[in-house]
This record gives C-alpha cells, sequence and structure tokens, in this order.
C-alpha cells in the first residue's frame, strides 16, 4: 500500500514512537504536581516548549500546548473575539478554511459577532486588497489560513500581515496546520499575533496542537478547569505526546528546506502526468511559488470522488477526497465552489499529498494507477 | 517584514563613555566584544571598528533579525540601518529614496544631511541635500521639508569607498558595557524586583553574581529552580557566564523563628542574609550589594528597616528599584522576560515565616541584642558560607557538549 494522505494524518516517526513510550514509562507523574517527580515531567514540557520556541524564533511563554489543530483554531478564534468583543464586534476569515475555524466563526456569529467570508480566486487565493476594503473601525480579528488543507494553496500571509500591522486593534491569527514543516513560517516577520500547528501532520503523535499567543494578549480559555498552560487552557499536560511532538517539529523543520525541493519535484512531476488525462481538472495553482509542494488536488467532473477513492484503494493506493474532517459529508466542497463556482468541479475532489518517504517511482506507479482507473470509470460518467 | 535592503548597521555608542577621556578605548573594545557575542548565532555578520565607529556589516542577514540581538547589548545607546551606494549622484539619490521609503514610521515632513567625507566627490554637501531632496521629494507627493524638526532625517556620509545612507535610529538599552564598573552580587529572590535590580546594574555596567537563600524543605525544590531559570535569563546580559550562589539558610531561619522576636524575623533574616553575602562578596573580590528594595514596597523596604537591615554590612548597598513604582517594575521584568518565571507560585525564604505584623520600624539594639542571644548565630553564618554550591550558568555557545543524556534523546 502506498500511502498519500499525508494532510489528513502522517506516519510518526520512528524516534517519535520510542520517545513516547519511554517517556510514559518514565514521567507518568502530573506535571503540575509539586514533587519532585512532578517537577521533571513539567521540566519536560518546559524544555519541548522551549524548542518549539526556538523552532519559531519566538519566546518560550508564547507558546500553548492544546490537544490539537481544531483545539488551537477554536481557542484562538473564540478565545479572542470573547476576550476583546468591547473593542469591536467585526471578524474577517475566508470562504475556504478548514472547518475549525470557519464551524467556529458560525458559532461566533451565533454569539452576535458579524463576520466576513472572503472569496478567493479560481487558484484559491484570497485578495489583499479585498480584505483592506472588508476592514473596518470595529474589525478585532483576522483569520487567513496559511495552506489550504484541500487544494494547498498558498495565502499571502506576509502581505496580509503588512497591511495589518498599522492596526493594533485588529489581531491576526494564522492557521499553520498545513504549513509548518513544509514551507518557511515567519512569526514575527508577517506580524502574526496567533498560529495555530498540529503535531501529527509532521509526523507526531495525535492529540497535540500548538498554539501561538503573542506576549500581552490573553484568549479568553474555552475550556475551563485547572491552572495550566498559564490558565489558557486546563486538563494535565500530555507529557509523553507533548515532548514526543517537540521532537516531531525539530525534525520536519529542519528538513523541510531538503524536503520541499524533493516535493516540489514529485508535485510537478504528477501535475505533468495528470495533464495527460483529459477527464481531469487540477485545481489550485501549477506554479510552485503559490502552491504548497506537498499537495496535489484535482476534479473529475461526473464522477464521484468516492468512487475514485475506493478504486485507487483496490490498486494499492490511499488518497482522500476533500479533508478529513468534512469528508463524511456528501455535500460538494465549500472550498471548490468558492474557488471554481462550478458545483460538477466540486462535487468531484481528489487530494494526493504525500511525505518525506516517496520517491519519483512512487509518483509514476500512481499516475498509472489513476490512469487505469479513469480509464475504467469512463464509461460510467455523468454527463449533467 | 524582514528587509534585506540594508548593507549594515551603524552603532553608537553611549554619551557616557563619551565623556570617559581615555577609557574610551577601553570601553569601545569592550562593546565590541559584547555585540560579536550577541551577534554569534549570526556567523556571517561581521563587527567592524574604524575611526571611533563601530558598525556591523550584515552580509545578507536581515536587519531585524540583527536588531533583536543589538536591543539588549548594554553600553550600545542607538544603531541605525544603513544601505551601501556607489559614489554617483544618481546611485546615491536612488539609494536614498529607498532607504527613506523603508522607513515606516509616520513621516509628512523631512530633511536631507549630507556629509561629504571624501572632498573629491563633484558636488558639495549643500547642493547634495538640494539633489537628494529634490529626488525623494519628486517620489512623494505630500512629502515637506522641514529643516528645524523634521519627522525623519535622511543622513548621506559619502566616503571615497562609497555612500552610506540611512534614516532610523533605533534605541539601543544604553549604559556601560557589561563589566566595565566592577562587580556586585545580586541578591536573586524569585521574586519580581530582585531580576530587575539586576538587569539595571548589569546595564549599568557591573559583572553579577547571584546570591540566593534556599530553606528546604520549607522551600521547595521548584523554587530553587525557578530562581535557576531567572539566573539563566540575566545569563543573557552577561559575557557568556553567570555564578549563582544557593546559600542554605533553614538552620539560621529556623532559630530565628525559634527566636520569641517574631515581629522581627524579616529584619534578622535580611541582617544574616547581608552578612553572608558580604562574605562571599570578600570571596569572589565583589564591592558592593545589589538588591531589589524598592522604598516602603514592604516591611523590609521601609527606610527604618532599610536602615537596621542596611548596617549589618559595610559594603555598598545598591538598590536600582529604591525609587520606581511597582507597575514601572513589572513592565521592565516583562521586557527583561523574567515576569512569567517571577510570578510562578513558589514559596521562597523571603515570603516564609513572615509574622502577621512585621516590624516596619526595628529597634537597632534590640535587633542586635536578639542576635547576640543566638549563641551559635555567628557559626551559622560561618557554617551557611561553607556550605553555599555555587553553580556556574554558561550560554550554550559557550559551554562545552556535554554527553548525551536519556533526556536529550527525546528532544
Amino acid at each position: 500500500m502506498l500511502y498519500f494522505d499525508h494532510c489528513a494524518s502522517t506516519p510518526p516517526h520512528e524516534d517519535v514512537i520510542q520517545t513516547i513510550a519511554e517517556v510514559m514509562r518514565v514521567h507518568y507523574a502530573n506535571p503540575s504536581s509539586i514533587h519532585q517527580a512532578g517537577a521533571d515531567a513539567g521540566n519536560l514540557i518546559e524544555r519541548a516548549r522551549g524548542l518549539i520556541a526556538k523552532l519559531f524564533r519566538t519566546k518560550p511563554e508564547e507558546w500553548v500546548f492544546t490537544s490539537g489543530g481544531t483545539e488551537s483554531n477554536n481557542l484562538a478564534l473564540m478565545g479572542a473575539a470573547r476576550q476583546y468583543a468591547g473593542r469591536g464586534k467585526h471578524l474577517i476569515t475566508t470562504m475556504i478554511e478548514h472547518a475549525s475555524v470557519y464551524e467556529t466563526f458560525r458559532q461566533l456569529e451565533r454569539e452576535g459577532f458579524d463576520v466576513t467570508y472572503l472569496p478567493v480566486d479560481e487558484q484559491g487565493r484570497v485578495s489583499v486588497q479585498a480584505l483592506e476594503a472588508a476592514l473596518t473601525d470595529e474589525t478585532i480579528l483576522v483569520s487567513v489560513m496559511h495552506v489550504n488543507n484541500e487544494v494547498g494553496s498558498v495565502q499571502p500571509i506576509a502581505d496580509i500581515g503588512r497591511l495589518l500591522a498599522g492596526r493594533p486593534k485588529t489581531l491576526f491569527h494564522v492557521d499553520a496546520v498545513q504549513s509548518v514543516g513544509k514551507l518557511p513560517v515567519d512569526i514575527a516577520g508577517w506580524g502574526i499575533d496567533l498560529l495555530s500547528g498540529s503535531a501529527h501532520k509532521v509526523r507526531g503523535p495525535k492529540g497535540v496542537g500548538i498554539l501561538y499567543v503573542k506576549s500581552g494578549l490573553k484568549p479568553a480559555p474555552i475550556l475551563h478547569g485547572g491552572e495550566q498552560e498559564r490558565s489558557m487552557r486546563p486538563g494535565t499536560s500530555n507529557t509523553p505526546a507533548i515532548v514526543a511532538s517537540a521532537k516531531a517539529f525539530r525534525i520536519a523543520m529542519e528538513e523541510a528546506e531538503a524536503r520541499s525541493s524533493q516535493w516540489k519535484a514529485l508535485r510537478s512531476r504528477l501535475i505533468g502526468r495528470l495533464n495527460g488525462m483529459p477527464e481531469l481538472v487540477l485545481n489550485g495553482s501549477a506554479e510552485s511559488d503559490s502552491a504548497a509542494p506537498h499537495i496535489v488536488h484535482f476534479s473529475y467532473p461526473g464522477m464521484k470522488p468516492e468512487v475514485i477513492v475506493h478504486a485507487l484503494e483496490q490498486r494499492g493506493f490511499v488518497v482522500s477526497t476533500k479533508s478529513a474532517c468534512s469528508s463524511k459529508d456528501d455535500k460538494p466542497s465549500r472550498v471548490i465552489l468558492a474557488m471554481s463556482g462550478d458545483a460538477r468541479r466540486s462535487a468531484g475532489g481528489i487530494r494526493i499529498s504525500f511525505g518525506s518517504e516517496h520517491t519519483e517511482q512512487h509518483i509514476d506507479q500512481l499516475a498509472a494507477a489513476i490512469r487505469h482507473t479513469v480509464a475504467e470509470l469512463k464509461p460510467m460518467e455523468r454527463r449533467n | 517584514m524582514s528587509s534585506h535592503i540594508y548593507d549594515m548597521v551603524l552603532l553608537r555608542l553611549g554619551s557616557e563613555i563619551t565623556i570617559k577621556g581615555k577609557n574610551r578605548a577601553r570601553f569601545e573594545k569592550v562593546l565590541a566584544d559584547h555585540v560579536r557575542r550577541a551577534l554569534r548565532p549570526f556567523p556571517k555578520a561581521v563587527v567592524k571598528q574604524t575611526y571611533g565607529r563601530l558598525y556591523v556589516e550584515l552580509n545578507g542577514n536581515a536587519y531585524e533579525e540583527i536588531a533583536d540581538a543589538l536591543r539588549d547589548v548594554f553600553g550600545l545607546v542607538s544603531f541605525s540601518p544603513v544601505k551601501r551606494a556607489e559614489v554617483d549622484l544618481e546611485s546615491i539619490q536612488q539609494t536614498a529614496l529607498a532607504v527613506f521609503q523603508a522607513n515606516k514610521q509616520r513621516k509628512d515632513t523631512f530633511k536631507v544631511t549630507v556629509k561629504r567625507g571624501w572632498k573629491q566627490f563633484p558636488h558639495n554637501s549643500i547642493e547634495m541635500n538640494h539633489l537628494v531632496a529634490s529626488h525623494v521629494l519628486r517620489a512623494t507627493p505630500e512629502l515637506k521639508v522641514d529643516i528645524r524638526n523634521p519627522q525623519v532625517d535622511l543622513r548621506v556620509d559619502i566616503q571615497q569607498s562609497g555612500a552610506y545612507i540611512y534614516c532610523d535610529v533605533e534605541k539601543g538599552a544604553g549604559g556601560f558595557p557589561y563589566g566595565a564598573n566592577g562587580k556586585g552580587l545580586l541578591l536573586l529572590s524569585g521574586g519580581i524586583d530582585s531580576p530587575v535590580a539586576g538587569w539595571l546594574g548589569m546595564r549599568k555596567g557591573l559583572q553579577l553574581e547571584a546570591v540566593h537563600f534556599h530553606s528546604y524543605p520549607f522551600t521547595s525544590e521548584q523554587a530553587k529552580e525557578k530562581v535557576v531559570t531567572l539566573a539563566k535569563r540575566l545569563l543573557h546580559f552577561t559575557n557568556g557566564k553567570l555564578k549563582l550562589h544557593l546559600v542554605p539558610f533553614t538552620d539560621i531561619q529556623t532559630s530565628f523563628a525559634q527566636s520569641d522576636q517574631e515581629r522581627l524575623i524579616i529584619t534578622l533574616m535580611r541582617r544574616a542574609m547581608l552578612r553572608i553575602t558580604e562574605k562571599i562578596a570578600a570571596r569572589e573580590s565583589a564591592h558592593a550589594i545589589v538588591t531589589g528594595d524598592s522604598l516602603g514596597q514592604v516591611a523590609s523596604q521601609t527606610l527604618g528597616s532599610m536602615n537596621v537591615i542596611g548596617r549589618a554590612t559595610s559594603l555598598p548597598i545598591l538598590r536600582p528599584l529604591v525609587m520606581m513604582d511597582k507597575v514601572d517594575i513589572i513592565q521592565l521584568s516583562e521586557r527583561i522576560g523574567t515576569y512569567e518565571t517571577s510570578i510562578l507560585p513558589f514559596e521562597d525564604c523571603c515570603t516564609l515565616f513572615v509574622p502577621k505584623s512585621p516590624a516596619t520600624n526595628p529597634n537597632l539594639e534590640i535587633v542586635e541584642a536578639t542576635e547576640a542571644a543566638i549563641a551559635n548565630l555567628d557559626a551559622m553564618i560561618e557554617e551557611a558560607v561553607k556550605n553555599t554550591v555555587t553553580v556556574v550558568l554558561r550560554s550554550e555557545e559557550a559551554s562545552k557538549p556535554a554527553p548525551e543524556s536519556d533526556e536529550d534523546r527525546w528532544f
């Protein structure tokens, strides 16, 4: 089986698995306890925090460990919006955010906030001019993802940061779950106030998210309980998973530059092969500058994506439809619809996302399997 | 935004250093060393000294990264990102405009100041002022010239080797280079104040060693670790090495707690701490004790208390925070990066056995009589000095790689 669904989750690094087992066996004390065993566990968590801070050139006290990317996004958005509601009630995001951002904004709308959902162009990119036009004196929060989880489009985060630089009242949140470890992320340089990441997208364990909270900000907690994580996120800290996550982030970010050229080559190879199949439409950009290096997304108009996923699975290739977080509902993709305005295209999206283990040979095998699958399915195409 | 448009950073030494006459050269050298140390994470950046000018050649590093590191260097009053132009009019005009546009502050008014160090350049400085200013004005319609009080002063320094252009001036940490004014011992408790006092002392050129008193099991291991964390933060502002003296204080403190002079406990404790610190100072050739006292903040910091406590030592006690308000101290501790650690809730010596109503105006005679009544006090003080554990903290680059532990393998 060849696994091409790294955007959904990644195979954990062997060292990550070993670290979890070792830390779990030794450091089982509650990291918040005052005895030495607790302090030792607590120190490991602080060391993990220090490592994360260093990787992003930030301060350790600016990082909160959560249960995952979804919680990081919820805490950032709900926490900031509720905390700073007194400064204004207007929020801005895009139409192509991950469900954990998009649905959080829907919830905030129910709580009385006014939310602007920015459209994207054909390439899946939001326009900085449109964002500028949407800003009002009431705008307290802008949230734009760095890399889209479905099609891999890269948003102009640096430009947006520059636009918001002169607006201290407007916080800037970036969902970087799909970009950390894949593309450079410059928190300070891009003027980011809040940034979410997830360990299992970088070959770490599931159940650990990270959230950057710029010094001086204090999002209201969304969970209530103890004073862990500087009172922003209660709950006993998951020592082994947090330690192993720091390791996973370190490995991914140290290797990112080298991996990036490997992935870019694989990506353009696969796109080249897919271009030879007239039934398929590439979503997002073919250019490597405006697209994440590890994601290829295409539609087969007239064919249900589940059918393609299952057909490829029979041939030993794991790919996905939409994002895993919303792949079980039957509706067309909100993201592809926003990009193309084409309902047929948005009903049939297939996402291929690869990792460090993949080679050119794997890509060729995958392309051949797709070609055979398309040939096999073609007679069943729906023509409307 | 990280900008790579600049070629170098011009550093300005303090006026305090300037007035130091023949010591200037020594201070400059010390400062250059500290700048080099601060820029060690950026091996491409080169620190150079010529004609009383200190500057950093960026060699491709982003200015912002270098600026972040420079902001913590004591003795640096200000610095400016500089772009080099070829020595011809067109190149100078274009570069001046680029530098002016890279400046992010609000600018409705400006002026141009050209210095022609290389007199063979065809235009004199007055002509150049006009030629550069008019070029910038053409590209910036709303802008006006204001010679007396401009928002931005665009400076052009024409040398034979190149024209150096800048307009940003960033404030540095100021003060004296670390260690330029001798050595002192800092009483480091774990609270908000003492690290700030230490930082202000270092900023004024003091080389510091920290002294911490612990009363295990009344104080916890975490309290001690908290102090190590604080000391490590202060280490960042040193020359790469900081000694931390950990003094066992349990016996002395418990004997005071049993002395029937409950209200005087704090006074007695602080005096014993000073006597112990004085002995460590003699051993370490330090000539002052630095404390985080702030007038009137707590019972031991009233004028009456300071008087009685201070008499326990003949060394000068430096109290950088003595006239500062708490809010300002907190603000500084946030800037230094010690606040978050300082507020961790572990009890330290100073909060232990605090009486309900401590003496705010202790009587020196009663204090001395109480001390005299504790038969073995001198011996306990000697014992505490003898059993003091000294930890030498070194910044990462300076320390030798330790053998890999289990823990290292996990990260």
